[in-house]
């Protein structure tokens, strides 16, 4: 009997030396190999997407640093003036005379073409600096204006001039034109603070984040006051005093699900409730914040209920113990110790909430205002509703500021995901 | 005369808040000194002074506060309601709701010094009673949060007393705080369910809800002039949850493999080194707003896959499903991978080291052991990843097509049930056209089915934690 | 101590089926397992006990290479099996486990079927050509286990649904399914009641016709009544190793006498 089982306990001896099994484990090793590198195929795939995701915004977004700006000399033409009313005299027409002189070879014919080099934004110049100093009447100043969009791309070598002319935002001529201006070192390309310091334009060469970066953070200010105040008591409550019923389960329930909750259903909570029933106005970054700190609200509470738990026992009791009542123990020495963590979740919160996009774009956070909002109830865009906006927009210049608005963005992102990092490392406890 | 009524409502409103803040500062400070003085002289007080002080902020602040927000949030629909009854008789007679409503926008119009044109007489008229009425309104909130603070101010001073349960009674409002907080969820549900379905309600007083389920044709664009060609939308939802699910089916085929190859080298695989590197990079990719993933569909992978369509003779179209769905998946990517990841680490280690024991390798004991034991854990993911999908908004209004084709195509443009929702309440809302209304009837079937989704994942999440507790 | 009737000695005529040679391993910083030196013998019962903490776990799983899969573990000196050292760089340890099956202390079925527990170690080895031959592999290995006539009738129900005792043996029964010259086994009834005990007990002394069993126990009782030879683990060193009845009865270590009598532990 021994014998017979000695070798295996199958039909059939197994021989553990035998080539048969050898090759057998080489196949098997080998398909282990294949999953592995499918595997790494795979995080490959992630990584890779995340790098052109990178280097198209970086490689798109660094043409907005700069902007092409033309120095030109222009005279206030008392011929042009409109003496009852300077605002509304032509500047259109003076700027176009001096291009006119200033360029060689250019006539009369050329004037709106040379006008085009100009952003929209140069007879506005013209018109303050007349303002704030009247005498400048038939005199000559210097003008540093932006150059319009079609001539900062053509600046910045982004058009092609392969393509047919007919095809080509700016003609041969043109581009003779400017040429002719650049080569009397007329054309700069300094660093583009418009970028940061004005709100929206129509114009790519006007256009900045001011006042959507302005009415995220007060959109932003709402949501943290909303929510975390809200979101601590919450937690504080579900965690240390509320009873294990029906109740506190429900409410557990329904806070795990509201986490899950599409963003676009809290923009039509939004719109009905705070906008069409109570009658709030549309548009405002208060509104956006409070409808941004409903969403926000379960991230923080989940967070502040984890650290609540992460403080241990031993420091409740020994609280209890010298007779302190459940709300001192919780006030004076629980939540002290859970607060780096409840910050740490409060700050993800934020960060997730700056990134949302659809619930402000449903409370009208889309509007096109070119002043930055002065209080949290004017009409304002946020950051990333901002982005939106762009990236619709035709203008090709758009696309280059699309992306640097989305680096400044994740810059926020970054800024805040580190804090929250900095603070969780440094206020670690190990119980 | 109009903006500076706007300055008035403003500063009103501000003080209103500082006298509230005072009052309740003030409050403290009575009390306090109160409850020390008894202290001094020799009295054994049942709570500290500072539960008295606290108390009596709490009493003066707390409904003080609410009144105020109450006031803030109510006033406008009142004053709305006042002024509609005080125009002459008869201008809004036989108007619809949404008629009037432009009326009433245009009064508010004029009352906040935006004028167009020249409106009749009896709308400048109107707006100066708005105004007028605003303005009473907000010295009254004053006038009231004042007398209310005083009121309280003086009934919590007079409860000072050596046994007075100062401490209790400060407890016992905040503890009543925060189970008011507590609430605010189940009242955002309850909101979201109720502006949901009453919005709905309306839309199918307009649009019979059998052509809305079972209607096979999306076309919400209403005629501008009553005798234009296609007069009448189609609101069929069906094209559009298709649409939905189309690109539903793209991103899972791209998340789901990635992410669960991606989990299962980190988890089995993967050198400790790598695995710090890696998953905090990941977790950038999840941290990556949506709108940015949008721009990234239409600025890089779109025009690739039109390249590709067009070097391939595939007939991709411009905003061919493919794009937006791809990209959502690169977006679910480290979702379903860090949960996928987490799943694996829960199962038992005796698991893996009984199938390792047996002389399995590593990539049979993920496979053939580890991975079927997880599989409940990682469906409720990749459930919760599907709810996602079908949820995302951004990528989609942004990457994918805006007119509703009933075909599964992914090459095909195709749109979803978030994109009609953010196109058709972009830009006007009036609250009476059934376009408008569709969005909310669309918003309530996306609840209805992410929630359906969520809490059969959650469950199935649940139920695979309980197996290995 | 009353019990403990020690088991009928048929040692001696064996060969050494693994010799181990000043293995040392170490956790990390921990040097857990002190230059041990032990023969353990083809058809014998061998018994490790010890204070827990004392490294017979690690003993154990540094035979069929299992601390490989310890991140922080790191193992020294030679161990043969057949002359052949296992941790020599051509071995492989997918096959090396094949050949010394492991039970471990808690039972740990896959979650599936009885059929497909068993199944698992000859379909990834590929010791069957057809489904007839692995029947008969998961018959006779159930048999072996003493498990069959329990579970003859519902071989597709889940590994997971059986008592404790059946599940241990089950995982007894999906270990010799590989055909393994030894079985390694790291306190197998630890988690069973005294009847299921009892009957992986008999089970043990039977398998010693076709295997060198190295089993781990806490209970002394159970050594004196399974193995034939027996080691005592102290502190990571291998303090004393021999026949059980000498061990039992007349220990040459004083700590393996204040074990024994209870007096460490
Ligand atoms: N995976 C591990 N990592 C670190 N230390 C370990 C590990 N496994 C065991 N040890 C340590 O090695 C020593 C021996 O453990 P073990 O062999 O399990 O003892 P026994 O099985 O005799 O109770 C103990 O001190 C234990 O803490
Ligand atoms: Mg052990």
């Amino acid at each position: 009997m021994a014998d017979a089982t000695q070798t295996g306990i199958g039909p059939r001896p197994v021989d553990w030396t035998s080539e048969e099994i050898g090759a057998r484990v080489r196949r098997r090793k080998a398909s282990e190999m294949r999953l592995k590198m499918v595997g790494l195929a795979a995080i490959g795939f992630a990584f890779l997407m995340l790098a052109i995701l990178m280097v198209s915004l970086i490689a798109t977004g660094w043409q907005a640093m700069t902007q092409t700006h033309v120095r030109i000399d222009v005279t206030y033409d008392p011929a042009l003036i409109n003496e009852a009313n300077p605002a509304r005299s032509n500047f259109r027409q003076m700027l176009q005379n001096s291009l006119v002189a200033q360029v060689p070879g250019a006539t009369a014919e050329d004037g709106r073409a040379l006008l085009g080099i100009l952003s929209n934004a140069a007879q506005f110049t013209m018109r303050d600096r007349l303002l704030a100093d009247p005498s400048l009447v038939g005199r000559t100043v210097t003008l540093n204006v932006p150059a319009s969009d079609p001539y900062d791309l053509l600046n910045k070598g982004l058009i092609d001039h392969e393509t047919p002319e007919e095809l080509r935002r700016v003609k041969d001529n043109e581009i003779a034109f400017f040429g002719a201006l650049a080569a009397q070192g007329r054309v700069t390309k300094p660093l583009n603070t418009t970028l940061l310091t004005s709100a929206d334009s129509r114009f790519p060469e006007l256009a900045g984040l001011r006042g959507a970066l302005t009415g995220s953070f007060y959109a932003l200010l709402t949501c943290f006051l909303l929510s975390f105040p809200i979101g601590i008591g919450a937690a504080i409550y579900l965690e240390e005093f509320a009873p294990k019923n029906k109740a506190s389960d429900f409410i557990e329930v329904n806070i795990n699900n509201l986490a899950a909750v599409p963003s676009v259903v809290f923009g039509l909570l939004g719109l009905a409730v705070f906008l069409n029933w109570l009658g709030l106005p549309r548009s405002a970054p208060f509104v956006g914040g409070m409808v941004l700190a409903l969403m926000t609200l379960p991230t923080i509470i989940i967070a502040t209920r984890a650290a609540l738990k992460a403080v241990p026992a031993s420091i409740r009791e020994a609280a209890l113990g010298v007779g302190a009542s459940r709300q001192q123990v919780v006030f004076h020495h629980v939540v002290p110790l859970a607060m780096p963590g409840i910050l740490t979740g409060t700050i993800i919160g934020l960060a997730q909430a700056l990134g949302q996009t659809a619930p402000l774009l449903l409370i009208g956070m889309n509007a096109f205002v070119t002043a930055a909002p002065a209080t949290p109830f004017d009409p304002a865009t946020a950051l990333p509703t901002q982005i939106f906006i762009w990236a619709d927009s035709p203008e090709r210049g758009f696309v280059s500021r699309t992306s640097a608005a989305i680096l400044v963005l994740l810059g926020f992102l970054v800024l805040m995901n580190g804090l929250a990092i900095f603070l969780r490392n440094k206020f670690e406890r190990k119980w | 005369m109009f903006p500076q009524a706007a300055d008035w409502v403003r500063s009103m409103t501000t003080f209103a808040f500082a006298l509230l803040f005072l009052a309740s500062v003030a409050g403290y400070l009575l009390n306090l000194r109160a409850a020390r003085q008894l202290q001094g002289s020799g009295a054994r007080l049942h709570s500290l002074a500072g539960f008295h002080g606290g108390f009596s902020f709490l009493v003066v602040l707390v409904p003080g506060f609410i009144v105020l927000i109450l006031w803030l949030l109510l006033q406008g629909a009142v004053i709305n309601a006042l002024v509609l009854r005080s125009l002459p008789p008869g201008t809004t007679d036989g108007l619809d709701p949404g008629a009037v409503q432009l009326i009433v926008a245009e009064i508010r119009q004029i009352a906040g010094g935006r004028i167009f044109g020249t409106p009749e007489q009896w709308k400048i008229d109107a707006a100066a009673r708005l105004t007028a009425l605003r303005d009473t309104s907000a010295t009254l909130m004053v006038v009231v949060v004042g007398v209310m603070s005083a009121v309280l101010l003086i009934l919590s001073r007079m409860r000072v007393s050596p046994d007075f349960r100062a401490r209790q009674g400060t407890e016992a409002i905040v503890n009543g705080l925060m189970i008011f907080c507590s609430t605010v969820a189940i009242f955002t549900t309850i909101g979201i369910i109720a502006s949901l379905v009453v919005e709905t309600w309306r839309f199918f007083g307009m649009v019979p809800w059998y052509d809305f389920l079972f209607g096979l044709r999306w076309e919400p664009q209403m005629p501008i002039r009553a005798d234009q060609i296609a007069a009448v939308g189609a609101f069929g939802w069906v094209p559009v949850f298709v649409g939905t699910l189309v690109i539903t089916v793209v991103a899972m085929t791209v998340a789901v493999p990635v992410g669960l190859f991606s989990a299962i080298y980190l988890n089995e695989f993967a050198s400790p080194r790598f695995r710090a590197v890696a998953k905090p990079l990941l977790e950038i990719l999840a941290g990556v707003p949506t709108v940015v993933y949008g721009f990234f569909a239409v600025l890089v992978i779109a025009p690739a896959l039109r390249d590709f369509g067009v070097w391939s003779g595939l007939p991709i179209a411009s905003n061919t499903a493919l794009a937006a769905g791809s990209v959502t998946g690169v977006m679910l990517i480290p979702f379903i991978s860090s949960f996928a990841d987490d799943t694996l680490s829960a199962v038992p280690r005796a698991l893996r080291d009984g199938a390792l024991a047996l002389g399995a390798t590593r990539g049979e004991t993920v496979i053939t052991v580890l991975f079927p034991a997880a599989i409940p854990g990682i469906v409720g993911g990749i459930l919760l990843a599907v709810s996602r999908a079908i949820g995302e908004t951004m990528i989609v209004v942004m990457a994918a097509g805006l007119i509703a084709k009933l075909t599964i195509n992914p090459l095909d443009s195709v749109t979803t049930v978030t994109v009609q929702i953010v196109t058709l309440l972009i830009g006007d809302t009036a609250f009476d056209s059934p376009k408008t209304l569709a969005a909310f009837a669309l918003g309530l079937m996306l609840f209805v089915v992410t929630l359906g989704i969520n809490v059969l994942a959650l469950r199935i999440v649940r139920k695979y934690r309980e197996i290995y507790d | 101590m009353n019990d403990m009737r020690i088991a009928e000695r048929t040692v001696g005529t064996n060969a050494a089926k693994i010799s181990a040679r000043g293995v040392q391993v170490y956790y990390g910083e921990t040097h857990a397992l002190k230059d041990v030196d032990v023969d353990i013998l083809d058809r014998t019962v061998t018994a490790f006990i010890g204070p827990s903490g004392c490294g017979k776990s690690t003993f154990l799983r540094c035979l069929n290479r299992m601390n490989d899969t310890v991140a922080i573990a790191r193992v020294e000196g030679t161990i043969l099996l057949d002359g052949q050292d296992i941790y020599d760089k051509r071995i492989d340890p997918v096959q090396l486990r094949a050949k010394v099956g492991m039970v471990f202390q808690k039972p740990n079925p896959f979650p599936k079927s009885i059929y497909d527990n068993v199944a698992y170690g000859p379909k990834i080895h590929g010791l069957t050509r057809n489904k007839g031959e692995l029947d008969e592999i998961v018959e006779s290995s159930l048999r072996k286990a003493a498990l069959w006539n329990e579970v003859k009738g519902r071989l597709n129900d889940p590994g997971t649904g059986l008592s404790g005792g059946q599940q241990q043996r089950l995982c007894i029964a999906r270990a010799v399914a590989t055909s393994p010259e030894v079985l390694l086994m790291d306190e197998p009834c630890s988690a069973l009641d005294p009847i299921a005990t009892a009957q992986v007990e008999e089970l043990i002394d039977e398998l010693r016709e076709n295997y060198a069993v190295v089993i781990v126990t806490h209970s002394m009782q159970q050594a004196a009544r399974v193995s034939q030879r027996t080691a005592f683990f102290h502190l990571g060193n291998l303090v004393e190793y021999g026949e059980t009845g000498q061990i039992f009865t007349n220990p040459k270590d004083t700590r393996t006498e204040s074990y024994i009598t209870g007096r460490i532990g």
